[in-house]
């Protein structure tokens, strides 16, 4: 089994130890959004409506999908999303 | 932390040929009517003629008896130890035991070997093993598969290139290279003037590749930075392209093995590229000042990621630059400069001291802009072709710099705002005034370079230098 490793910590300690999230955008507006189809069963269906809704509201949305759910993305798919969109929402459910 | 019985104790590795010697000792204690604890480094079934040795392969028992060399002997009474023998003496293991015949047909002395707990890399190892380490910093754990280089990119800890993972061990062989305490406090690092240790410095000194004897260069750096004369905060700040350089003077150049010859200020050795890393790294990591954050560098410079250099203090013409800025002969010192990119100077054909003063204050003449007067200090990188021209001519270096301010005084004429069709310049009543380029004490000369090549290097510095902005700042290096 492989372990676990200790670093200490190079900084002033002021932000919190764990990795923090990317903090949400405040609104959408003029944001163009990537829907991620993961290749699950009926996650299409998702966001189909996921991106009526978002159209209703007049925003830009670009779809995308990754070939197969069992593996990370291909990398040219996460450089293509993150050339040309904002936000990505995955679609997770089966 | 162990403890141990009253009685004798034994620690010895089965590697160690004296400790195989005293086979027949050992068996002859065992059958004293004493208490006989014997610990085996290396193999638990050695000594062969005992029973019940301990095993000490994890090696908690000889760190804790701080064992250097086996066989040790040791006499434990009352919770402490009395009387230690370290390899064999016949003499001192029968006083020491009481046993007038021990090891009767032995040789009279036999050296022993050393300890597994002193073999290189084991002492800083066993010491984050038993909790043994003092420091303080937080805990990071990284999981399993986590690539820990990568780590070091995603926590923001990295100035773009790959840095060495700040394990426990690798901050505490750091630290022995300082004598300092690792809680000791050097000063508030800008731009969050976050408290720094010196522990936090080894731990970044780790990350930018140091060795451990370079630290109390990487420390004297620091404390200069630290000065307010230096204005860190103001350099860290600007849009400038300018970054601390560091330059380095003295013994501690030859013996940390600081290349003050050719590429001096290239890529090449581990201590140049590492200390003006480290400097760097500091600032990042707990100053808080990160390019895009408060560093609001236009371009920058590559200087940035590591700028530090050695004089060549070879040539005996000229004092080190540390001596000029008040530093004994025969120290170690830094100075911190607050450094733009370089321009070369390869003036080829100058074989007086005359002609090559001219040649390079043609290209001092444009430093920060070729119309700006007094607003930028420079720093001549002289390479030791360059400096032969002085030597033969018996130039003292004031000499030199005098000569410098001489060619470089000019009619503001040519300097006044609209002059040459550039609106850049000083005010138009100054144009009949007698304009020098640089302030007293602006321009400094420090030599390095390889013994080829009739070039010199000419670093400005940041647009606000003196009073209002940067000075150069000197630190002996300590221990």
């Amino acid at each position: 089994m492989i372990e676990s490793q200790i670093l200490l910590d190079p900084t002033a300690e002021v932000s919190p130890a764990k990795r923090q999230r990317v903090t949400p955008p405040d609104s959408l507006e003029g944001k163009t959004i990537a829907l991620l189809d993961i290749g699950k069963r009926r996650g299409n269906v998702f966001l189909d409506r996921l991106e009526e809704c978002m159209a209703e509201r007049g925003l830009t949305v670009k779809r995308y999908a990754k070939p197969t759910n069992t593996k990370v993305a291909p990398l040219n798919v996460v450089q293509t999303i993150a050339m040309e969109c904002d936000i990505v929402v995955e679609a997770l459910s089966d | 932390m162990p403890t141990f019985q009253d009685g004798f104790i034994i620690v010895a590795k089965r590697e160690c040929p004296t400790c195989e010697l005293l086979e027949s000792v050992y068996a002859e204690l065992a059958a004293h009517d004493v208490v006989l604890s014997v610990f085996s480094q290396d193999d638990p079934s050695f000594p062969d003629s005992l029973n019940d040795v301990i095993d000490d392969t994890g090696l908690e028992n000889s760190y804790s008896l701080d064992v250097e060399t086996v066989p040790t002997l040791i006499r434990w009474k009352g919770g402490k130890e009395v009387e230690r023998a370290i390899g064999w003496n016949k003499t001192e293991w029968r006083d020491l035991t009481g046993i007038n015949g021990l090891g009767g047909d032995l040789p009279e002395n036999q050296p022993g070997c050393g300890s597994i707990t002193v073999e290189p890399g084991m002492p800083e190892t066993l010491a984050v093993r038993f909790g043994d380490t003092n420091l303080e910093a937080r805990r990071i754990e990284v999981a399993a598969m986590e690539d820990d280089i990568e780590v070091g990119f995603e926590r923001g800890w990295s100035d773009g290139l790959p840095v060495v993972p700040p394990t426990e061990v690798r901050v505490v062989r750091m630290l022995t290279g300082t004598t300092r305490d690792p809680a000791e406090v050097l000063g508030n690092i800008p731009p969050n003037l976050a408290s720094c240790t010196v522990e936090k410095v080894a731990i970044n000194a780790v990350m930018a590749g140091c060795k451990p004897e370079y630290l109390p260069v990487v420390l004297a750096a620091v404390e200069a930075a630290l000065e307010p004369d230096f204005c860190m905060h103001g350099l860290l700040c600007t849009t400038h392209f300018a970054a601390p350089m560091v330059i380095v003077n003295g013994p501690i150049t030859k013996a940390i093995g600081m290349n003050s010859g050719g590429n001096a200020l290239g890529q090449g050795n581990r201590a140049n590229s590492t200390i003006g890393r480290a400097l760097q790294l500091v600032i990042r990591n707990v100053g808080g000042g990160v390019p895009g954050g408060i560093d609001r560098a236009t371009l920058g410079n590559p200087g940035k990621l590591t700028y530090c250099m050695a004089e060549d203090e070879s040539d005996p013409i000229w004092d080190p630059f540390s001596v000029d800025r008040g530093i004994a002969s025969g120290k170690s010192a830094v100075t911190l400069y607050a450094a733009e990119g370089m321009l070369g100077n390869m003036g080829d054909m100058s074989r007086t001291p005359e002609s090559l003063t001219r040649s390079l204050a043609m290209s001092l003449r444009v430093i920060g802009h070729p119309k700006k007067i007094q607003a930028h200090d420079a720093m001549i990188v002289l390479s030791p072709e360059h400096l032969r021209v002085y030597r033969e001519a018996g130039w003292s270096k004031a000499r030199a710099l005098e000569e410098f301010n001489k060619v470089l005084t000019f009619s503001g004429a040519d300097f006044i705002e609209g002059a040459h069709g550039v609106a850049e310049g000083i005010s138009p009543d100054r144009a009949d005034e007698q304009v020098s380029k640089f302030k007293p004490d602006g321009l400094n000369i420090v030599r390095a370079g390889g013994i080829a090549g009739m070039m010199s290097a000419i670093i400005g510095s940041w647009a606000a230098t003196g009073e209002r902005g940067s000075k150069l700042v000197t630190k002996e290096i300590g221990t």
